[in-house]
């Protein structure tokens, strides 16, 4: 009864006001787990863009990045009847029940900085910071202008499972084996650090003894760079190890300036945070349709695109990081 | 209870027997007691943490979640009151489930892999016990041992990837008995089923004396071996058929599929007072565990509240529930 009044008054409240009322949209962003400063930025673009168009953000996730560890974060985002969930899956395919369950109650349900590769129908659409099928061979031509585009390269990825990781390391292996240009080079391993950096120094570590002619690795994960330009810098052997990869600015600065590593690159998650945000609101107030080939325009952004498969890029290629332009970059 | 206090007082005094306690004592010292009030608040607190909490359909999808681990720690307090431990039973789920999603998706039919996947558990639960009990290996070394080769084999089966299961097969928590979800049904007949036998039945007694004192059980003609090795078997063949349901609940199984649940699994049972050296315990006692952990952690889950302080809570929770249960024990048995 009481319940049923109360629908009543909000139905109401809902028609004097308009539909797009932005107050209404609850926006939660479901990360890969806790301590992972890569979504403290991401989350500030939310907190940012929330703060401009006026939409509700909250951020939750699991305390461990394992496959099954967001889902009762999720059920209990449907249970509080929230608009939009955003998430950075932890698996490809563990989630698609209750992808399915959140969406048959009306919530737009968007993967945001990686994506549920082969199960797309599972979810509304998918935010990416960039051309995800370009990062592996930009990688491979970083490690390649590094070390002369001669000799033994090895990549430190996340876990064995991670699915973006998994894609560009494929790009990484395709460019190495069919673009002549790379013909002197030669991928001795590939090692999982688990995006945990007691174990990305360990792997590091085993690196160096069992190669000892390693003249480059690629880690294409911020735990894993960090922890493998610690082990360069501590070790001294910044001239004969060249570490690239796919950092954070803010923690390969000191790597920067020290000269223990020249260049990385990447995105900027802040942006996809923002752009996530705005896209949220303009699809609950009907102002953006989501279909392929849609565009729309987000402040500081441009015009943004819908791509196939419901697929939106941040932006267009990767933001390569040197002593040069380091300091212009907080995130 | 006046009833009884007046009778008391009214007894002549003997000095062969000791006054009889109430009834209102004899229920305040089980364990479980201490589990259900535990419940009642957390209840009450998750409640006023977030609005959104007390909704039936709500917790009970938020327990098959971990339905499946509750299934098995119910067999599982079976075999800690006969004084053994199973700690590789989470294991056993993830490479049950690794070998029936592997074969049918090698083109074994459905049904068939299932019986595959059923059958392998039961293996497993014969090892374990062809271990502790025909060798008299302690049941902790041998358990701890076979959860890493389990898991090792799961990996090894189904590599780092995901092995996806058929459509058809994917939902068994969609599936609803007058509105509760399978997995729950199956959880709460499996537990009125074994508390039965654990109460009941002279078996059940059996287990008990088997737990308190085994060589005694022993002269008493109890065959403890046969026993025990009929709860081990049954655990792995329970754990199996979790580990299938949760195959159906995700949709698609990996071999770290529950890690670290054998631990979970202790923790109920021992949250719902289970001695862990055995002879003591009850299955009402493992079963309100279950709705004790999951009302804790759905209820700070859906206040938003951060997993650092989770964790804290659910510490703390376990460390109060062990010392009150070993005071209860401390005080009952003196």
């Amino acid at each position: 009864m009481f319940k049923k009044s109360l629908i009543a008054a909000t139905t109401a409240l809902g028609l004097m006001a308009g539909p797009a009322l932005a107050e209404d949209i609850d926006i939660v962003f479901v990360g890969k787990n806790t301590g992972n400063p890569y979504f403290d930025s991401l989350t500030q673009g939310f907190v940012d863009a929330c703060d401009k168009i006026a939409c509700n953000f909250e951020f939750v996730a699991p305390a461990t990045a394992e496959a099954t560890s967001q889902i009762p974060f999720i059920e209990a985002q449907i249970q509080r009847g929230v608009d939009v969930i955003a998430i950075s899956p932890n698996s490809p395919d563990a989630l698609n029940q209750v992808f399915d369950s959140a969406r048959d109650q009306g919530i737009i349900v968007m993967t945001v900085n990686g994506d549920i590769t082969g199960n797309e129908e599972h979810r509304d659409l998918t935010i990416l910071p960039t051309d995800f099928t370009k990062v592996g061979a930009d990688q491979v031509e970083m490690v390649g202008s590094l070390i002369g585009y001669e000799g033994q390269i090895a990549i430190l990825s996340a876990t064995t499972e991670a699915p973006d990781q998994n894609f560009w390391i494929e790009g990484m292996n395709e460019t190495l084996a069919n673009d002549p240009k790379y013909a002197n080079m030669e991928l001795v391993a590939t090692v999982y650090g688990d995006d945990q950096p007691e174990k990305s120094t360990t792997e590091m570590e085993a690196l160096l003894a069992n190669y000892p002619d390693l003249k480059g690795v690629i880690a294409p994960t911020t735990v894993g760079i960090a922890a493998a330009a610690q082990v360069v810098q501590s070790r001294g052997i910044s001239e004969q190890v060249k570490v690239t990869g796919l950092g954070l600015p803010s923690e390969m600065r000191d790597f920067i300036k020290d000269g223990t590593v020249e260049a990385f690159q990447l995105w900027s998650p802040y942006n996809e945070g923002w752009l996530a945000a705005y896209l949220a609101v303009d699809l609950k107030a009907g102002k953006v349709a989501n279909e392929v080939g849609t565009t729309f325009d987000v402040p500081e952004l441009g015009t943004i695109t819908i791509n196939e498969n419901n697929s939106i890029n941040t932006q267009s290629s990767l933001t390569t990081f040197n002593a040069d332009n380091i300091d212009d970059f907080n995130f | 209870m006046t009833d009884v206090t007046s009778d008391m007082t009214s007894t002549p005094k003997s000095r062969e027997l000791a006054p009889a306690r109430p009834t209102w004592h004899i229920l305040l010292v089980r364990p479980e007691t201490m589990t259900l009030l535990l419940l009642v608040a957390g209840l009450v607190g998750a409640s006023i943490l977030s609005p959104f909490f007390l909704d039936v359909s709500y917790i009970l999808r938020s327990f098959t979640l971990t339905a499946e681990m509750s299934i098995a720690a119910l067999v599982l307090t079976l075999v800690i009151i006969s004084g053994e431990i199973d700690l590789s039973a989470a294991a056993n789920m993830a490479l049950s489930a690794c070998i029936f999603a592997w074969g049918q998706d090698a083109g074994v039919p459905l049904l068939l892999a299932i019986l595959i996947g059923l059958g392998a558990g039961l293996a497993m639960g014969a090892l374990n016990a062809f271990m502790s009990i025909r060798m008299q290996l302690p049941s902790i070394i041998v358990t701890i041992g076979t959860l890493i080769f389990f898991r090792g084999l799961a990996q090894v089966i189904a590599g780092d990837r995901s092995i996806r299961v058929p459509e058809s097969f994917i939902g068994i928590n969609q599936i609803m008995l007058f509105g509760v979800p399978l997995p729950v049904v199956i959880f709460v007949v499996l537990a009125v089923a074994l508390g039965f036998l654990l109460a009941s039945t002279s078996v059940g007694r059996q287990i008990y004396q088997i737990g308190t004192n085994q060589n005694a059980a022993l002269h008493a003609g109890i065959n403890a071996k046969r026993i025990k090795w009929g709860l081990f078997l049954l655990l792995g063949f329970v754990s199996a058929a979790a580990g299938i349901m949760a195959a159906s609940r995700l949709g698609s199984v990996r071999y770290d599929l529950v890690l670290g649940g054998e631990l979970q699994m202790v923790l109920m049972a021992m949250l719902g007072g289970t001695y862990i050296f055995g002879g003591r315990g009850t299955i009402l006692g493992t079963f309100l565990a279950a709705w004790l952990l999951v009302v804790v952690s759905t209820g700070m889950t859906v206040a938003n509240l951060l997993p650092a302080i989770q964790l804290t809570v659910l510490g703390i929770l376990l460390i109060v529930a062990i010392i009150a249960t070993n005071f209860i024990y401390a005080r009952t048995q003196r």
